[in-house]
């Protein structure tokens, strides 16, 4: 195959994923494209410096995506959205789950943030979160203990009490039912990211959303 | 004498000439001085005879030939003169100025002085403040410091004796000696005296020192603490300041600045056991008096009456027995005061003690003022339990009030009160709202007894506050959430638990973070504990109103409804109000209120949260409204039309806090005219058939305002809104609906036509049945309507028939004054139907309708009066009924010098009634009424000038009356009247003048002030009653014309 069938190849390859993540994201095709360009030019620029040269976004490339446009800086948090960015668990994030995944991350319904946020608090991916897997996500929450007291005594207290704010069933451990309940009791939506922020800030997003995925045309200088 | 002089003689301190000051002390001096120099002159010829060094020099009011003096120039001297040959008196011409050089001549002149010795005296003092050193020369002139010119002087006289002198020189040396030794005995002599004389009027001046403030207060202290009602222990009854003249200031003094020229230092009035008037008592500078009391006229107000005392106490010993008795049983009582205060007192009292003179005792004074403010504020310290009782200004209330009830007086000055108001020092007082019914006064807060009471949840949400303090994002929001979970938008001990953990401090902190997830969970929080009052006076102290402000422009549209919904639960208390309205806060809450209603019932998620956003808003709005600043800056901030759109909206949690705003703002005028013209009052007669109570309750109520203007009513009527108010009365247990529909029935029957639609629905049934068993705003609002109602004739029948003549009557004995007022008219509208009148005299009501003639409200006198009229004129025998009211008339005259104009318009209205009776007049006439009501004669009040030219042609018909009325010069202005615009003014003037004009001076005066011409177009009127008036009345100035020119003919 010459260059030019594989371009081809490529470029209808491309554009029947973006008519398809149209019905499948909450984006809009100028918006899928600009992500797309956005995505190719993170994976160019890595790809001088690094090993990686499959043309797709890796582990690396998308936390220091995560610590530049949203400023996370909590190194679980950052594996653990990576990994609910990568659908198919193969450690590295393509256009595709990039962009099914950015239409969560930006523009998710309750529904799908809520699931988003279960996802990156179940560590293990057991469909449950648990006591432990909540200790550790907490460990680092309290900024400074008091001399006399067990330093994990707080943790653990605290622990406590967000179990019981999420789990209904009483069981210990916070199932998805568990946790899609509580937050359908939340008017506001505190507790989806009770464990700890695992989606862009308001603010954040919306500068990231008027930056990259803006349609080209509606751009003045183009 | 020169010593005695400077020091203890007063002089005026008129600039310029000194002059000894006419007072008791200085006469004293000048007395012993003069008869010391008459007593001097007489023992010791020798020096008597001595020379001046230099004259005293004086202007004398002696003439020469008084003196025995002769002519010499332009001089006269006297004939005796010194060996020397200096005439001992001169006189010069110019300035009447006379010179005495030696002792025995200035005796002399003074006894040729006779009875004016003692004036010469003074002015020779006055013109020689030190005699000494003219007589003696200056050495021995007096001066401050120490003096030892005789000791000097008498060295010298030593020295030249021992000194050999010369044979030639014995002579001359001889006579310098005994002239020096002459010298020597007359200042030993006179300094002794003077030494003598000071300790005189040292021992004199111990008697006389002026009272001081502090001494005036602390004497009144005293005896206020003795003060009580048991008549054998206690001295008095009660002593405390006089009001108004209560405040203390900062020169201790009471009184005001006028009464201060005065030396007035405070007033207080004293009640004694034996006597039943108080007894005012003027502290001043020179002693106690008893004062006429207060008075309206500043001139005379506590006016000296009685001689001064040198205390208090000396001067109830005077008045009263009972006092004097009881005085000397009195104890000296330990103190029952904690030591702390004990310690403020005694120190207050060293330092006031320490000063003598005025000046001094000042400054020391304001020492220990400053010393007890000190003091007293580390009592506070010690005394509070914990920071945040100082935040809310509580714990100084509490001590005071055991202060009080430890003294059981309330008037015992010991210390300084405390500012309730301590929060509230901003510069500008607050604004006043018509409508600030909800407004909630600061509340003793009810606390637990100790910390072993405290609930479970006190635990936890200190274990809570705890991880929202020490932890970082994630541990605060675990940490908000799940306080939220706490009731907390209920249970006070929650709400105050998480205060007193300080969390309010942390909440408000978060409000100012980026994350929009921690403010939306603090705001959450504060939402709910901001139901409790205490909580909302701690959040504005703490500022964080100025940030929920600010977090209302957020994009965050779920923060703007918690920030909105908070500040409506904050600006529940007038400072809140106004701290939102500085900060710009109610232009952004109108902003809120920005959003399109939907069309259709599918509504999208986004436009579902722009109406809660507009919900919260006017929530807040409703809140702030209720100040009048605030509704002003709604207004300009384009409430209205927005406003006026959501009322359109179907939902009732929208259409509550809107209405709630609208009525609350329907106080100002612009907005009624506003809710009139952009076409509220549909919205809200539709809104009175909601199911919803509150709702109902805020649309009557909005009606109820609004329906203050006549096109309003009209339009309640066209859009069908009395049926619903009227069927809105059968709720009978929500009393704050039956206010608001009463109140809008009571406004809309105003309107005629209205009445009559009323009527049609038979209210009138409805209303009397309302009468009994309800609170005063309810009954206010009823009997209004009644009373409106009643204006129609065939009402005023349906109200007997359905009985409610008898409620009303009772109500007459009620102390509420706007429902007293409704009342009076209702019963006087009654009243016009004589079958009424029956039912009304029978139930006494003419009696209570007199008796609030003395009520203190000029409004409830005036309609009294009103009310009176028409029962006079429809009771049988209304003569006698009159009469039969003890004191009845004389209250009524009197009433003639109210400042009010409405009072004396319906007074004079009375009283024309009432002289309809010639017995009654003649009673009125005793009581004074010819010149009172000429007095009136002046005023420009055209309601005024009718009736009081109605009650002056009814008053002619006695006696003199008429003459009196000339005399008393009331025709003049009379004339006047008919210059008026107002027809009914013609009428009664003309009646008026027409009786005046049966005394022949009267119509003199009258043709002096030009009234035919004025009469003549009266004639002319269509008026029957006015016609006939004017007619007589000219025709007796005719007849007097007449007369006279047939008399000058004869």
């Amino acid at each position: 195959m010459s260059d030019f069938t594989q371009n081809m190849r490529n470029a209808s390859q491309e554009k029947d994923l973006i008519e398809s993540l149209v019905s499948r994201t909450h984006f809009k095709k100028p918006e899928i494209e600009a992500l797309i360009k956005h995505y190719k030019r993170l994976v160019t620029c890595a790809s001088y410096t690094s090993t990686n040269r499959r043309g797709l976004m890796d582990r690396t490339i998308f936390r220091d995506f995560l610590l530049q446009q949203f400023q996370m800086t909590d190194d679980i948090f950052m594996d653990r959205v990576f990994r609910a960015f990568d659908t198919d668990n193969n450690s590295y994030v393509s256009e595709e789950e990039w962009v099914t995944g950015m239409s969560v991350f930006l523009r998710g319904t309750v529904q799908e943030r809520v699931k988003f946020c279960f996802t990156v608090y179940d560590l293990n991916q057991d469909g449950y979160i648990s006591r432990e897997e909540m200790f550790h996500v907490l460990k680092n929450s309290l900024l400074k203990q008091a001399s006399d007291e067990d330093p994990d005594e707080g943790i653990k207290e605290l622990v406590d009490i967000a179990l019981k704010a999420l789990d209904q069933d009483h069981d210990n451990r916070i199932s998805f039912l568990d946790f899609e309940n509580s937050n359908k009791k939340d008017k506001y939506t505190l507790v989806m990211e009770l464990l700890g922020p695992c989606l862009p800030q308001d603010c954040l997003r919306d500068a990231y959303e008027a930056t990259y995925c803006a349609p080209a045309n509606k751009q003045p200088f183009a | 004498m020169g010593k005695t002089l400077s020091t203890v003689a007063q002089w005026t301190s008129a600039a310029g000439s000194k002059r000894l000051e006419f007072s008791p002390k200085n006469e004293t001096i000048l007395n012993s001085i003069v008869s010391f120099a008459e007593n001097y002159a007489s023992n010791n010829p020798e020096e008597a005879q001595m020379l001046f060094k230099k004259a005293l020099v004086w202007k004398t009011k002696l003439r020469p030939s008084e003196l025995n003096l002769n002519a010499e120039g332009d001089m006269f001297v006297s004939g005796d003169k010194h060996k020397s040959g200096q005439s001992l008196i001169t006189y010069k011409k110019a300035g009447n100025e006379v010179s005495v050089h030696c002792l025995q001549s200035l005796i002399q002149l003074f006894s040729s002085a006779g009875d004016c010795k003692m004036e010469e005296a003074r002015f020779c003092l006055e013109g020689n403040s030190d005699p000494l050193a003219n007589m003696c020369g200056d050495r021995f002139a007096t001066v401050d410091s120490e003096d030892n010119s005789t000791l000097r002087y008498v060295e010298e006289i030593l020295k030249s004796k021992g000194q050999g002198k010369g044979e030639g020189e014995q002579d001359e040396e001889n006579e310098k000696e005994t002239e020096m030794l002459m010298i020597m005995r007359m200042v030993m002599t006179i300094i002794e005296f003077d030494n003598k004389l000071m300790k005189d009027s040292l021992v004199g001046m111990t008697h006389e020192i002026r009272l001081s403030p502090s001494q005036a207060n602390r004497e009144i202290d005293l005896l206020s603490k003795i003060a009580g009602k048991d008549e054998e222990k206690h001295a008095l009854l009660a002593i405390s300041y006089t009001k108004p003249y209560t405040y203390e200031f900062a020169n201790g003094c009471r009184a005001p600045f006028h009464g201060q020229l005065k030396g007035d230092l405070c007033y207080t009035s004293c009640k004694l056991h034996d006597s039943d008037e108080t007894l005012y008592v003027t502290a001043n500078t020179d002693g106690w008096f008893v004062n006429k009391g207060p008075s309206d006229d500043k001139d005379k107000e506590f006016q000296k009456e009685e001689e001064c005392y040198r205390s208090l106490v000396a001067l109830l010993r005077e008045k009263s027995a009972k006092f004097g008795e009881n005085i000397d049983k009195q104890e000296f009582k330990k103190n029952q005061k904690s030591s702390l205060e004990k310690e403020i007192e005694t120190e207050n009292r060293g330092k006031r003690d320490g000063g003598r003179s005025n000046s001094q005792s000042k400054i020391k004074d304001d020492g220990g003022h400053d010393d007890r403010k000190h003091l007293k504020k580390k009592s506070e310290r010690k005394l509070e339990p914990s920071v945040k009782w100082k935040l809310l200004g509580v714990s100084k209330t509490d001590e005071e009030e055991s202060e009080k009830k430890k003294y059981g007086k309330p008037q015992s000055v010991t210390i300084s009160k405390g500012s309730p108001l301590r929060y509230q020092s901003d510069d500008e007082p607050f604004e006043e709202s018509s409508s600030e019914s909800g407004e909630e006064e600061e509340i003793v807060e009810r606390r637990p007894e100790a910390t072993s009471d405290l609930p479970s949840e006190y635990w936890q949400i200190q274990k809570l506050v705890k991880y929202l303090k020490g932890g970082n994002q994630t541990a605060t929001m675990i940490a908000l959430c799940a306080l939220r979970d706490f009731n907390l938008a209920t249970v006070e001990n929650c709400q105050l638990a998480v205060r007193d953990l300080g969390g309010l401090d942390v909440l408000i902190n978060l409000l100012d973070t980026e994350e929009s997830k921690c403010k939306m969970g603090a705001l959450i929080i504060l939402r709910d504990i901001s139901n409790n009052a205490h909580i909302r006076r701690a959040i504005a102290d703490l500022g964080g109103l100025q940030t929920m402000v600010k977090i209302l422009r957020d994009p965050n549209k779920d923060l703007k409804c918690l920030a909105a919904e908070t500040i409506a639960n904050v600006a529940r208390f007038r400072r809140a109000r106004r701290t939102v309205r500085r900060h710009g806060g109610i232009k952004k809450l109108v902003g809120l209120l920005d959003c399109t209603l939907p069309k259709s019932d599918n509504v999208s998620e986004e436009e579902e949260k722009n109406i809660e956003v507009a919900r919260s808003g006017a929530l807040a709005l409703w809140s702030c409204s209720k100040s009048t600043k605030n509704k002003e800056s709604m207004r300009r901030n384009g409430a209205i039309p927005l406003l006026a759109q959501l009322l359109k909206s179907p939902h009732e949690n929208m259409l509550i806090p809107v209405v709630g705003t609208l009525q609350e703002c329907a106080s100002e005028h612009d907005y009624r005219l506003a809710i009139r013209t952009e076409g509220m009052i549909q919205d809200l007669v539709k809104n009175l058939k909601s199911k919803n109570p509150e709702l109902q309750m805020h649309c009557a109520s909005a009606i109820f305002k609004c329906a203050e203007e006549k096109e309003t009513r009209e339009l309640v009527r066209k859009y069908g809104g009395l049926n619903p108010l009227v069927s809105l009365l059968e709720s009978r247990e929500d009393k704050l609906l039956l206010t608001a529909a009463t109140g809008a029935i009571w406004k809309c029957s105003k309107s005629r036509e209205n009445a009559q639609k009323f009527q049609e629905l038979k209210t009138i049934d409805t209303l009397v049945s309302l009468l009994q068993d309800q609170p005063e705003e309810v009954l206010t609002n009823v009997v209004g309507a009644l009373s409106e109602l009643a204006q129609d004739p065939p009402n005023r029948l349906q109200i007997r028939k359905a009985g409610g003549l008898p409620a009303l009557i009772e109500l007459l004995t009620g102390t509420n004054k706007a429902l007293l007022v409704n009342v009076t008219n209702a019963v006087g509208q009654c009243a016009e139907e004589s079958s009424n009148m029956d039912v009304i005299d029978k139930l006494d009501g003419v009696r209570l309708l007199w008796s609030l003639l003395k009520n203190p409200s000029t409004e409830v006198q005036s309609s009294a009066a009103w009310a009176i009229c028409p029962c006079i004129e429809n009771a049988k025998d209304a003569g006698e009924m009159v009469r039969s009211f003890v004191g009845g008339l004389e209250l009524i005259v009197n009433l003639l010098k109210s400042d009010d104009k409405e009072v004396l318009a319906s007074v004079c209205a009375a009283i024309g009634h009432i002289a309809k009776d010639e017995e009654n007049l003649a009673v009125i006439t005793d009581h004074g009424v010819v010149p009172m009501l000429a007095q009136l004669t002046n005023r420009t009040s055209d309601k005024l000038r009718r009736h009081l030219a109605e009650a002056i042609a009814r008053c002619c018909n006695w006696g003199k009356n008429r003459e009196s009325f000339g005399n008393a010069k009331a025709v003049a202005p009379l004339v006047k009247y008919l210059k008026s615009k107002d027809m009914d003014v013609h009428r009664s003037t003309a009646c008026a003048l027409h009786e005046l004009s049966k005394h022949p001076d009267n119509c003199i005066t009258m043709h002096e002030n030009g009234v035919v011409k004025l009469l003549i177009d009266m004639v002319g009127s269509k008026d029957d009653i006015l016609q006939e008036a004017a007619a007589g009345c000219i025709g007796n100035i005719r007849r007097l014309a007449l007369a006279n020119e047939r008399s000058k003919h004869k």
